[in-house]
């Protein structure tokens, strides 16, 4: 086992990746000369190549469609993204092409892409570069949906991600990339099922992402508070494995989603009313749910700590579920 | 009117366009008696510029169309049962009717669509030629948008893209001079479409897109030297819609007159005219040609309407792709 960084486990991922299969290449802003805008891919250039590392100019639009027709064309592209934010300018080729090409087409034409991108706050960087929109995304059907949140996460899920043969979109936390943990797993790992992070009989808390910090700090405060509380990381947000969800809050009654999303139209309202669909009668209280405020990111520090999730907000939320 | 090399290249050339024609004419009988529902986008006026282009391509190249691409797919090769069954949304189709006309699709000839977004079949375009081109494979592919599609971004980042990375796409630039019922002056600036392929260092053609021997000699041209290396070309057809541009479309903001005079310039009568004036084609001919073509439209349509609807218990199928093997090409 060895201690590195989700930055670290995120390039080896990618280095194992162009070395098991010459069809891999990364293509995006800044992945070659520049090392990545999050320094990811530092290193990679020199080691593969210009053709296997492609500088992209700024045209999300041109370099992601070019991802999916690298893909309807044999290959097996990573299109890296600097910010969830900017990929709205490549909207239409992941909604309108990545995730409808294989239904429009009869089953005729799959898209074997992978999409890395960063998301969520934390970093001060403001309006435009900081929310955390994959909710959005998990609403189209046709796209797997990522949300690794570990280091084990980090270095196994990109290789699954290549071989499924339908586009998968990864989300990064940008807050999790100075992160250093054990690898524990230097091989794939399941891209399919949420993990349960720590065990409890009290109340379960659902997070993903950036927020799976968020839920064990909470669990650390509530269990000196004689509260077990059991943290669930969804890991895929598309399709939701709501299986591991409803066992958990079967035995649990209680549950609390933790989204950096914000709350209105959100993946969080997903998870609440797949927990009321299917297991009302196993709650004992109602579903709450602890997201960003309804606010533009803010830039000034005190103000963006308090328009994210907390560990304290989701403290004070399972308090209140359990008063 | 330039003359095709060959009589008998030239009557091939003058009976694809035929069949196009005349299937989208048998089109509108069937829109009219519901058959056919949705936005139905006839090429009527601009067949040569379909039929051309295909001439010059091989059959690993790829095709990357729009939604006004009927023409494009019987040019292309794809059987007229197929694509009649699809506009019926039959599961004969060549989407299983998922597509319907806009949204053609065949794997064995590489035409990847049937694109309805207006520019955003580039990015797809560029993307299939580096694939080829990290494969080693000298293919070209060709990538269809019209006037309109000039004016969205993506067809600039394409354009750059394609260029920067020198990539093996021929751009066909089918300018009927409307983006729906926006005319191109009103559209875009620079109405000289050449310059913006001038300004991402792309050589460039303009052709009469009324004359297919003129589309077929620009597109080969253009092939060759892409297949030698010669990085991204952009090929311009000035052409025309004699109909309006879907069938919910009153066409009020054409002049009736500028109808009938690109009408004059009918790029099948021009050809037809030109191999009649060297005894190439005989009415005779002419006529064995339109009944052949008749029956092959008969037989599409009751081909099409012999077809079977997709179960509704599939309706989900596809969304992603099922277990075993797939490979992309």
């Amino acid at each position: 086992m060895s201690v590195i960084t989700y930055r670290e486990a995120m390039r080896e991922a990618i280095r194992d990746a162009l070395v098991r299969d010459d069809r891999v290449f990364l293509m995006g802003e800044d992945v070659g000369r520049y090392g990545g805008c999050y320094a990811v891919s530092l290193g990679l250039l020199e080691e593969f190549g210009h053709e296997r590392i492609r500088d992209a100019p700024l045209s999300e639009s041109a370099f992601v469609g070019a991802g999916i027709g690298a893909a309807l064309g044999g290959m097996r592209p990573i299109v890296e993204i600097m910010t969830v934010n900017f990929s709205l300018l490549a909207l239409d080729q992941i909604m309108n092409n990545a995730a409808t090409l294989l239904y429009m087409s009869g089953g005729q034409f799959s898209v074997p892409i992978v999409i890395r991108m960063t998301t969520g706050a934390g970093r001060q960087l403001a309006a435009q570069h900081s929310h955390s929109l994959e909710g959005w995304y998990t609403h189209i059907p046709g796209l797997r949906v990522l949300a690794p949140a570990t280091i084990d996460d980090a270095r196994g899920m990109l290789w699954p991600s290549l071989c499924d043969p339908d586009p998968v979109l990864v989300f990064e936390n940008g807050a999790l990339y100075n992160v250093e943990g054990e690898l524990t797993e230097t091989g794939a790992v399941d891209i399919t099922s949420a993990a349960v992070r720590r065990r409890g009989d009290d109340v379960t808390i659902i997070a993903y992402g950036g927020t799976l910090r968020t839920a064990l700090g909470a669990a650390e405060v509530l269990a000196d508070e004689g509260v077990a509380a059991e943290v669930v990381d969804l890991r895929s947000l598309r399709p939701l494995d709501t299986g591991t969800i409803l066992a958990s809050v079967g035995r649990t009654h209680r549950a609390v989603v933790v989204d950096e999303g914000w709350r209105s139209g959100s993946l969080s309202a997903e998870i609440a009313c797949r927990i009321t669909e299917e297991a009302f009668y196993d709650l004992d209280a109602p579903v709450a749910r602890v997201c960003s405020a309804e606010v533009p990111m803010p830039y000034a520090k005190h103000l963006e700590d308090a328009a994210l999730p907390q560990p304290e907000k989701v403290v004070d939320a399972v308090r209140r579920l359990e008063a | 009117m330039t003359a095709p090399d060959g009589a008998d290249h030239a009557l091939h050339l003058l009976r694809q366009m035929l069949r196009i024609r005349r299937f989208e004419e048998r089109c509108v009988e069937l829109y009219s008696r519901s058959a056919i529902r949705g936005f139905l986008h006839l090429g009527i006026g601009e067949e040569a510029c379909a039929v051309g282009v295909m001439e010059a391509l091989g059959p690993e190249d790829a095709v990357v169309a729009t939604y006004r691409e009927h023409g494009h797919a019987l040019a292309r090769g794809i059987s007229m049962r197929a694509t009649m069954a699809e506009l019926e949304g039959k599961l004969e189709g060549t989407s299983r009717g998922r597509g319907g006309s806009m949204h053609i699709f065949d794997a064995a000839t590489r035409f990847y669509g049937g694109n309805a977004i207006v520019g955003g079949g580039l990015p797809l375009a560029v993307g299939l030629a580096l694939a080829d081109h990290l494969q080693g494979r000298p293919h070209v592919t060709a990538c269809f948008f019209g006037d309109g599609a000039v004016a969205e971004g993506e067809f600039h980042e394409s354009m750059n893209l394609a260029a920067l990375w020198h990539l093996p796409v021929l751009f066909c630039c089918e300018n009927n001079l409307y983006a729906m019922g926006t005319a191109i002056g009103l559209a875009q600036s620079e109405t000289d479409l050449s310059l913006k392929a001038a300004s991402y260092r792309m050589p460039s053609w303009d052709v009469d897109g009324m004359d297919v021997a003129a589309v077929e000699d620009g597109a080969r041209l253009a092939c060759e030297a892409i297949r030698d290396g010669g990085g991204p070309h952009f090929l311009e057809m000035r052409t025309y819609r004699f109909r309006a541009h879907s069938m919910y479309d009153s066409d009020r903001y054409r002049d009736k007159d500028e109808i009938e005079r690109w009408k004059e310039r009918d790029p099948i009568t021009a050809l037809s005219t030109a191999l009649g004036a060297t005894g190439a084609l005989d009415e005779g001919d002419l006529d064995r040609m339109e009944s052949e073509i008749d029956a092959e439209i008969d037989d599409a349509i009751a081909f099409a309407e012999a077809g079977s609807l997709e179960a509704v218990s599939d309706l989900e199928r596809f969304v992603t792709s099922e277990p075993g093997p797939r490979e992309g090409r």
